[in-house]
């Protein structure tokens, strides 16, 4: 189990400099500059270029922001004039991770559930309704839901509150009734998707000799269900787990901007539209992390789920 | 040594029934459900439409009458220049007819719907063949590039060559080197979609090359791939004529259920305003600007929703029919 995970963690090492590496000069080879405006004189951006050392060569500016990630000193935003770019994403990140939370759960509890039942009920009423929910939740995308939620239940019916976000310290009411339309906006897709994964490798393990076996043993149907076909049946859904999580970083962008949600995500376009070098690097640099993580998660179920996985290693 | 094994006489006629390919039997399969059929007629009706929107369309895109801003559906327009054109589905904000701007928004979506496809088909199939046929050396080198780039979030990727090609399309196209001429030349030339193709294609194809991949390796082992071998075949000869079929059939599949990411991808983009420049309509972006004018006017933001949702939904329904009619398990029945 330790070496899946150190494997895992040394394999981080490329990916970092990849990644941080190709953002890095993509973001210097665009034309514009951080603090290109008509109204500030050229001299006066000449001087803010040297204040924040973007007049040296883009590969010595590289090692610089490396010596100081590796510390984890992420800079200042250019765009506000020198505020740690840390002040801007952590409050942010701490709402789009309870946010993405929320989804990841809903899309657990209610796709994992309904994709069992689709198998055990295989042709019968019920698997055909929740089959055909299920296409619909991955068909209708989130700028489709989100607005479509946003309009039904914010202004039509007025029930909830919506464009706006309320913190856990305002009380769990309000709290909940703002976080309710993004968190679903964000997790039906994600739970149709599970749903249909799910139902599919149960399906397919429900045939599988060992089943049969099981069955033929005279274990209880129960037994035979839990032990021997879900456990199996879950490997192709936790594979799904990586992509999973970074749907949901995806998917918060477009929700965030949608339910006017103080997140990560809104930092993401402007950061580049702004030439703010920090703050995209930061950006970059946590959501690549957020994904290895997510990685990471998936061997380790793997090897909790298929001790074989871990034999062959 | 006499032979056990009675010659047929001549007199009796062997009945078989004519063999099928595997892609008839499929085909004979897909097409029993009427819904794939109902599917397939309206994917065909949206090509049409892209390939000549204004043959259809009652109005140009881009013709505005503030008059109308916001007219509701089954409104006469004021405006004198229109001559009691009738708004169908209503006008956005500008008093742009959005049965027009919807009809020539399937441009946008079928186009990245085709070239997405395509793009992460071609290189996504031959670099997986290449990679499963290889040595395991090699094949280890191209498996880890995938695995790299694949770690790199698709979002960032995506939004990083948005907006990297779209300051390269803004700059002055004489000052501009020669390769970056031409990628302008060919942004402009296919209106402001090449950039979106370019970044759907860059992110997709891996996808493609890790299936393409795993089914090669399986099915190199095979006695087929030894038999072409053993009667001289080239490499390319059993890439092509032996392999290529037999991995070709779950990569259709796949593609075809990955085809509503690409339509979703280009309306994101377009949601957030890195998507194809304006006044050219895509659902997308007749989606942002309906979210804009949501409280005022909800019916403008209904008609992209549900052409883009029916869009994603059809495809997805074909990819779910072609998966089952392709299934080997299923043959013959």
């Amino acid at each position: 189990m330790l070496r899946v995970i150190i494997r895992r963690l040394f394999w981080f090492i490329p990916v970092f400099f990849l990644v941080t590496g190709i953002t890095f000069l993509t973001m210097h080879a665009l034309p514009g500059g951080p603090f290109d405006s008509d109204k500030t004189p050229p001299a006066l951006v000449a001087q803010m270029e040297a204040t924040f050392g973007l007049r040296q060569p883009v590969y010595r500016q590289y090692f610089t922001w490396l010596s100081n990630v590796v510390q984890l000193e992420f800079g200042p935003s250019l765009a506000s004039r020198g505020k740690p770019v840390a002040s801007f994403l952590l409050p942010g990140l701490a709402v789009s991770a309870q946010l993405g939370g929320m989804a990841l759960l809903l899309a657990l509890l209610i796709g994992l559930p309904a994709g069992v039942i689709a198998a055990l009920m295989h042709g019968g009423w019920l698997d055909r309704v929740a089959m055909l929910v299920a296409i619909l939740g991955v068909s209708v995308p989130s700028i489709v839901l989100g607005p479509v939620l946003y309009w039904f239940f914010g202004l039509y019916l007025g029930w909830l509150p919506v464009a706006t976000w309320a913190g856990l310290s305002e009380g769990i009411g309000p709290y909940l009734s703002h976080a309710i339309l993004p968190a679903i906006t964000l997790g039906a897709g994600l739970s149709a998707i599970v749903a249909r994964l799910t139902r599919a490798s149960l399906l397919q393990v429900l045939h599988e000799d060992y089943v049969r076996t099981a069955h033929a043993k005279g274990l209880s149907a129960r037994v035979v269900m839990v032990r021997h076909a879900l456990r199996n049946s879950l490997i192709p859904v936790v594979t799904y787990l990586g992509p999973l999580a970074a749907a949901v970083l995806t998917g918060s962008l477009i929700v965030e901007q949608i339910f006017a949600i103080p997140g990560m995500g809104r930092y993401f376009v402007t950061s580049i539209s702004n030439r703010d070098y920090p703050m995209v690097m930061a950006v970059v640099v946590i959501y690549a992390m957020i994904i290895v993580f997510f990685n990471l998660m998936v061997d380790i179920l793997y090897v909790f789920l298929d001790p074989r996985i871990q034999d062959a290693q | 040594m006499p032979s056990k094994v009675p010659t047929p006489s001549p007199a009796i006629q062997i009945q078989t029934r004519p063999t099928r390919t595997l892609w008839q039997d499929a085909w004979r399969r897909l097409v029993r459900d009427p819904l794939v059929i109902i599917c397939l007629l309206y994917l065909l009706a949206l090509l049409v439409i892209a390939f000549a929107p204004s043959l259809f369309a009652p109005l140009p895109y881009e013709q505005a009458s503030f008059s109308d801003k916001l007219a509701t559906p089954g409104t006469v327009a004021g405006a004198e220049k229109l001559g009691g054109h009738q708004y169908w589905l209503g006008a956005d904000r500008l008093g742009r007819d959005i049965l027009s701007r919807l009809l020539y928004g399937t441009r946008v979506s079928m186009a990245v719907a085709l070239m997405g496809a395509g793009i992460s088909f071609l290189i996504g199939i031959a670099y997986g063949l290449i990679a499963g046929f290889s040595s395991a050396k090699v094949d280890n080198v191209m498996m880890r590039f995938v695995d790299v780039v694949y770690a790199y979030p698709a979002l960032i990727l995506i939004i990083l060559l948005q907006v990297f090609l779209t300051a390269l399309g803004q700059q002055e196209i004489t000052t501009a080197p020669p390769w970056q001429q031409a990628v302008i030349t060919l942004d402009r030339s296919s209106g402001g979609l090449f950039f979106v193709f370019l970044a759907i294609g860059a992110v997709n194809w891996l996808n493609m090359a890790r299936l393409t991949r795993g089914q090669v390796l399986h099915y190199r082992q095979q006695e087929f791939v030894q038999a072409a071998r053993t009667v001289g075949a080239t490499r390319w000869k059993i890439m092509w004529r032996h392999l290529l079929p037999n991995v070709i059939g779950p990569c259709i599949v796949a593609e075809t259920l990955a085809i509503p990411s690409y339509i979703y991808t280009e309306a994101f983009l377009s949601f957030i305003g890195l998507g194809v420049q304006p006044p050219i309509p895509s659902w997308g972006s007749m989606i942002s600007d309906g979210y804009g004018a949501l409280r005022a006017a909800p019916h403008v933001i209904f008609f992209p929703a549900l052409a883009l949702s029916l869009t994603m939904l059809a495809f997805n329904f074909l990819g779910d029919a072609l998966r089952d009619a392709l299934d080997p398990n299923l043959r013959n029945r």
